[in-house]
């Protein structure tokens, strides 16, 4: 996918000026109900731990699973195809599509296929993709990637919908009426059955694959997944290579915290389990069954600090509570991954060259490790790739500079404390009378949306302390 | 090759080679006895708690049940459903044993066809393997005897379901499951009916799936007569 990850800052100005954006922004539901979901589970908290435990454990073992994983698929009759790069991961999926004679392929949600561009690909070699997920397929029309992990058409408005529809099924009525969602919903799903049924190839994600049965999961809500992989004659799993846990119970526990931390469900309408190809005697389901098992920089980040990154299960909750994401929207990161999972896995896959400012995009306010299901220490990993872009020499010269200044006196406390009583100072004279400050020099972006209140007289915090402190002695 | 190359690159990121023998033996071990972690005490019930725990959490979900006494109900208990919603008294049915057996002849004016769903079925009717009470959610195994389309493709699908094969918690279904054979090629777990809510984030029902999910319950222990 085509990355604008550099340019953060220039995104992020235009998202906060686009009011239509704001407008879908503004809908927010999912803190009230991932809580209300979390209340009526008495366990959450404990099965968070759980879940940390069952990953860390699969990762520490990951060759082992990966392998036992496999073998398992395999013995099932299915095949699968190790991609250490993406192109390889395309390249085995345009093969498999050709060897099946494919004209159209049917997909379900999957954000690997967008880091992969799998469309993009298949498109220029011939091959129609059909999104088939409800987010998906307006995205497709419109040719917008995915703003957000679980709800790709999160930055757009009813009327966006039906501009779409209406320029794009050209085929019905343009005066028809959208009285209701409902009436978009069942145009979409009329429009969608006919590509189910002429579909060749399906193609799906997976939320988990199980060592232990040789399984893919997927998790949805529509059924378009489900209808993907069971009515093509071949269906084509792309996973990445941490998806993998080792048996039904470890996934079971998983989907416990999956669904609630990501729509506020107990569970998903549809979890479905493949395992291999059609069985002797079976009415239907597809008759070839392969795995595209996608490494694509995730090994180089085993055993670095950036390894709790692939705990991630993919439900979303970070960027449902991140106040960045939500004034800015999933495009302004400018590529698959949005809100602080991104900010952290972007890095690991682009380079901090290409995406250094997404873990700056941060107040380090810390909701999005208060609520990942799998406790991943976000604000800490885009600490280090904060770290990693200063002794990299990506950070611009002021702000180097500034952070040098800062580092110097931060080491000598009496130049430090001089320094803070002397600005205290200014700052306390200029703002007399006034009691803030709603303009300052340099931090001009910062005062726009606040004041900064003038510091009253007294001294500063370590005046006060040592002043106090005497006072308690005495 | 990539194999290689992919577990390579995991080897020395963990700092090892492959695992020793014994290691892996304790991993198989572990994948052979697939420990149950922390399971919710929601469902830990009665049977007939736990029954009404699958009711409370199916309908909570947007799906109807209906309880009948016995096996020999289900096909006049189908027939009113359908009749209620105004639907045509037609449907694809698993070529289940158990559901083939009811007294579908008894009823002449519904065409039952044991098959699998085709793009055109208006009502399907499946046999449920096993309820579980934890969310109110059907595990739908497929088989010759119980096709995977059945599930998905009607817009109104209806499943009937032994009262008997409710359970608490997943991990019961699963053993279940275990206990009857290898994996089978796809199991559902079916949580209401269709739904989305990629517009606006406001839930609107029957995506792709079926629109209504219609649960028989069926009282009576073991196979009908």
């Amino acid at each position: 996918m085509y990355i604008t990850s550099p340019q953060f800052k220039e995104n992020a100005a235009r998202a906060l000026a686009d009011a239509r954006l704001q407008k879908a922004l503004s809908r927010t539901g999912s803190h009230a109900k991932r809580a209300r979901a979390v209340a009526a589970l008495p366990e959450f908290e404990r099965l968070r731990d759980t879940g940390r435990d069952i990953k860390n454990h699969t990762l520490a073992n990951l060759d082992f699973y990966l392998e036992a994983y496999a073998e398992k698929v395999e013995a099932a009759g299915g095949h699968v195809h190790w991609c250490g790069t993406a192109d390889e991961a395309r390249a085995a999926v345009l093969e498999i599509c050709r060897k099946a004679g494919a004209r159209t392929v049917t997909k379900g949600k999957s954000m690997i296929s967008e880091e992969l561009g799998i469309n993009d690909h298949l498109e220029a070699n011939g091959i129609r993709p059909v999104e088939t997920d409800l987010g998906e397929y307006i995205l497709q029309l419109r040719r917008e990637p995915p703003s957000h992990i679980i709800g790709p058409a999160f930055h757009l408005n009813r009327e966006d919908w039906e501009e779409s529809f209406r320029r794009s099924h050209t085929d019905l009525p343009a005066d028809r009426v959208f009285h209701e969602r409902r009436d978009i919903l069942a145009e979409a799903r009329t429009r969608l059955r006919e590509a189910f049924l002429a579909a060749d190839v399906g193609i799906t994600g997976a939320n988990f694959l199980i060592a232990e049965t040789g399984s893919s999961v997927i998790v949805t809500n529509e059924g378009n997944g489900d209808l993907t992989q069971t009515l093509p004659r071949v269906h084509v799993v792309l996973a990445s290579i941490e998806k993998v846990v080792p048996t039904l119970e470890d996934c079971t526990s998983l989907l416990r915290l999956l669904a609630r931390s990501a729509t506020g469900q107990d569970f998903s309408v549809y979890t479905t389990f493949s395992t291999g190809a059609r069985r002797p005697a079976d009415l239907d389901g597809p008759e070839e069954y392969h795995v595209v098992l996608v490494d694509n920089g995730r090994s180089a980040m085993v055993g670095t600090e950036f390894q709790d990154m692939l705990r991630c299960i993919r439900c979303a909750a970070c960027m449902n509570h991140c106040p960045v994401y939500g004034v800015t929207g999933g495009h302004a990161y400018g590529w698959v991954y949005p809100g602080p999972m991104g900010s952290v896995l972007t890095p690991s896959l682009v380079g901090v060259d290409k995406a250094a400012h997404l873990p700056n995009a941060s107040s380090f306010c810390g909701r999005c490790e208060s609520v990942c299901p799998v406790r991943i220490p976000l604000p800490k990993m885009m600490r280090h790739w904060r770290e990693r872009e200063f002794e990299r020499h990506l950070t611009p010269l002021p702000q180097r500079r500034a952070l040098g200044l800062w580092g110097w006196l931060a080491r000598r406390p009496g130049a430090y404390r001089l320094a803070a009583r002397l600005g205290m100072g200014a700052l306390g004279l200029l703002g007399r009378g006034r009691g803030a400050f709603t303009w300052m020099p340099g931090a001009a972006g910062w005062t726009r949306g606040r004041d900064l209140p003038a510091p009253e007289p007294g001294g500063t915090f370590m005046d006060r302390y040592a002043r106090q402190r005497r006072g308690a002695g005495e | 090759m990539s194999r290689n190359a992919i577990l390579g690159a995991i080897r020395r990121g963990l700092k090892r080679g492959e695992l020793p023998q014994d290691q892996q033996e304790m991993l198989r071990d572990r994948m052979a006895r697939h420990p149950r972690h922390l399971i919710p005490a929601r469902s830990r019930l009665p049977h007939g708690e736990q029954v009404a725990l699958f009711i409370a959490r199916l309908e909570a979900e947007f799906g109807t049940l209906e309880r009948v006494p016995d096996a020999s109900q289900v096909p006049q208990a189908v027939a009113d459903y359908l009749a209620g919603q105004n639907l045509p008294p037609r449907l694809a049915m698993a070529p289940h044993p158990e559901l083939q057996a009811l007294p579908w002849s008894s009823l002449p004016l519904l065409s039952v066809e044991a098959r699998r769903a085709e793009g055109t079925d208006m009502v399907s009717v499946q046999h449920g393997y096993a309820g579980i009470a934890e969310t109110g959610t059907l595990m739908l195994p497929s088989a010759p005897e119980r096709p995977t389309t059945l599930n998905l493709l009607a817009e109104t699908a209806i499943v009937v379901l032994r009262a008997a094969d409710v359970v608490g918690a997943y991990e019961e279904a699963w053993d279940r499951l275990r206990g009857a054979g290898p994996m089978p090629r796809n199991v559902m777990l079916v949580t209401g009916p269709s739904r989305s809510a990629d517009i606006e984030q406001t839930l609107e029902l029957g995506a792709h799936g079926p629109r209504r999910l219609h649960v028989i319950l069926v009282d009576e222990p073991g196979p009908p007569p």
